[in-house]
């Protein structure tokens, strides 16, 4: 139990380094690390299906991400004349912090979920599918609809980045 | 109860990184810490002490799992950010292109 | 340019043998979807890393010969046209969606019905879509060739 709250630290430390530190390539390698943690995070939380596509995903964002930043001039971070700016961001976040300290309190205490569907799912998975993977039979024969709006974003996705990146039918 | 607290305080991190940081590719780091923040919480709170993956063995017949449903719906999501994600870098791309800067407030001055 | 030719002579060798093993793992992830955690997603972004190997190690253009851009679209709408024909298929049965293929045993690799094809079809599109978002972001100029008109 401990483990779950070191990783969990180490990738408060993570995100903290990602956004404060100046050369674009170092923080996008920050994330990397946050995102390897999570993937820690989900095998101690015993997800491996979870584990395995957090990893490759993290992996292949990774990968854009630094096409975008690379050699890419880094603009000097002027001082803002205004220090309102961030009494008002610092206040949101407390204020944020607040509400859902109070609402996280009302959640089932960590450990003992509710289950109500999750036990039915558990109970016919074999005897109505025949696979033995329990996640891939929910979402691919008992939540079929999710997997459907899915795969219309992801291809949403790929016809926004091609149309905004192609070159025939732009004004020079 | 204190895993959930350490979760919020990560999802903060991102809210804060993506309020204040005038340059855009910092805004997109941010979004992906609060992606990260907030599929670790719906997988926190399906966890079972004690309990299995949940994956059927031939040994072992139908024993302590751990809530596979918030797994399933957070396997899409996943791949759902990295979708967003790569549409936004295509349109940090194209500004780039346009305007030869990351800095959102020279944007907001040049025109055309 | 020298960014087209590619990575040296040690990079180029190794990737020969290890671009087939990455594939090779990417379809064993896939097809074990119903027995083991993977399944299509995990799969598909497995075969889209494998190609994105290729490019970065041997140049767009020779890698542009093995995949270009409109045999992945191809590819991705015939994975998407295959997962709505399958999910239309259920119609035999009595409603949208219902497991018409046969079950078979557990722990067998043919069995689960509906599971293993929907799984090979969301493997094709996540795959080609994935590689196309790559190969458009690469295709275009990089931001280095700006620094000279940079004010």
């Amino acid at each position: 139990m401990i483990e779950l709250h070191v990783i969990l630290i180490l990738m408060i430390i993570g995100a903290v380094v990602a956004m404060e530190i100046k050369d674009l390539l170092s923080s996008v390698i920050a994330l990397g690390a946050v995102g390897i943690g999570l993937s820690l995070e989900f095998l101690l939380l015993r997800a491996p299906d979870l584990a395995i596509t957090q990893l490759v995903v993290e992996i292949l964002s990774l990968v854009i991400l630094i096409r975008a930043t690379v050699g890419a001039h880094m603009p000097q971070e002027r001082n803002l004349k205004k220090p309102g700016y961030f009494i008002f961001a610092a206040l949101f976040v407390c204020i944020f912090l607040w509400f859902t300290a109070k609402a996280v309190m009302q959640l089932p205490v960590f450990g003992q979920p509710v289950m109500k569907m999750g036990s039915l799912y558990i109970a016919e998975a074999v005897r109505k599918t025949g696979a033995v993977n329990i996640v891939a039979a929910i979402i691919l024969d008992f939540r079929g609809y999710d997997t459907l709006g899915e795969a219309t974003i992801l291809f949403t996705s790929v016809i926004g980045v091609l149309a905004v990146l192609r070159k025939t039918g732009r004004k020079p | 109860m204190s895993l959930y607290l350490l979760c919020m305080v990560l999802m903060a991190v991102g809210i804060y990184c993506m309020l204040v940081k005038k340059n855009l590719v910092k805004k997109i780091i941010g979004l992906g810490i609060m992606e990260y923040a907030i599929n670790l919480f719906f997988i926190l709170m399906g966890y079972r002490q004690g309990g299995e993956a949940p994956i059927l063995d031939k040994q072992t017949p139908i024993a302590n799992f751990v809530d596979p449903l918030p797994q399933a719906l957070i396997l899409t999501s996943i791949v759902i950010g990295l979708g967003v994600t790569s549409l936004m870098v295509a349109l940090v791309v194209r500004i780039y292109e346009k305007y030869k800067t990351f800095d959102i407030n020279e944007i907001r001055k040049l025109k055309g | 340019m020298k960014e087209t030719a590619g990575m040296s002579i040690i990079v180029k060798r190794i990737t020969k043998i290890t671009v087939s093993l990455i594939f090779l793992f990417g379809v064993y992830i896939l097809l074990h979807g119903h027995l083991t955690p993977g399944g299509g997603f995990a799969g598909g972004v497995i075969i889209a890393l494998s190609f994105i190997h290729l490019v970065l190690a041997f140049g767009k253009d020779v890698a542009l010969t093995r995949m270009n851009l409109a045999v992945a679209s191809v590819i991705e709408s015939l994975g998407g046209l295959l997962f709505w024909g399958i999910a239309l298929l259920g119609f035999l049965g009595g409603y949208f969606f219902l497991n018409v293929l046969p079950h078979g045993r557990p722990f067998d690799l043919f069995s689960s019905g509906i599971i293993l094809v929907c799984n090979v079809a969301i493997f094709l599109k996540v795959g080609a879509g994935l590689f196309s978002i790559f190969l458009a972001l690469a295709l275009l100029r990089m931001p280095v060739d700006d620094k000279e008109t940079h004010r």
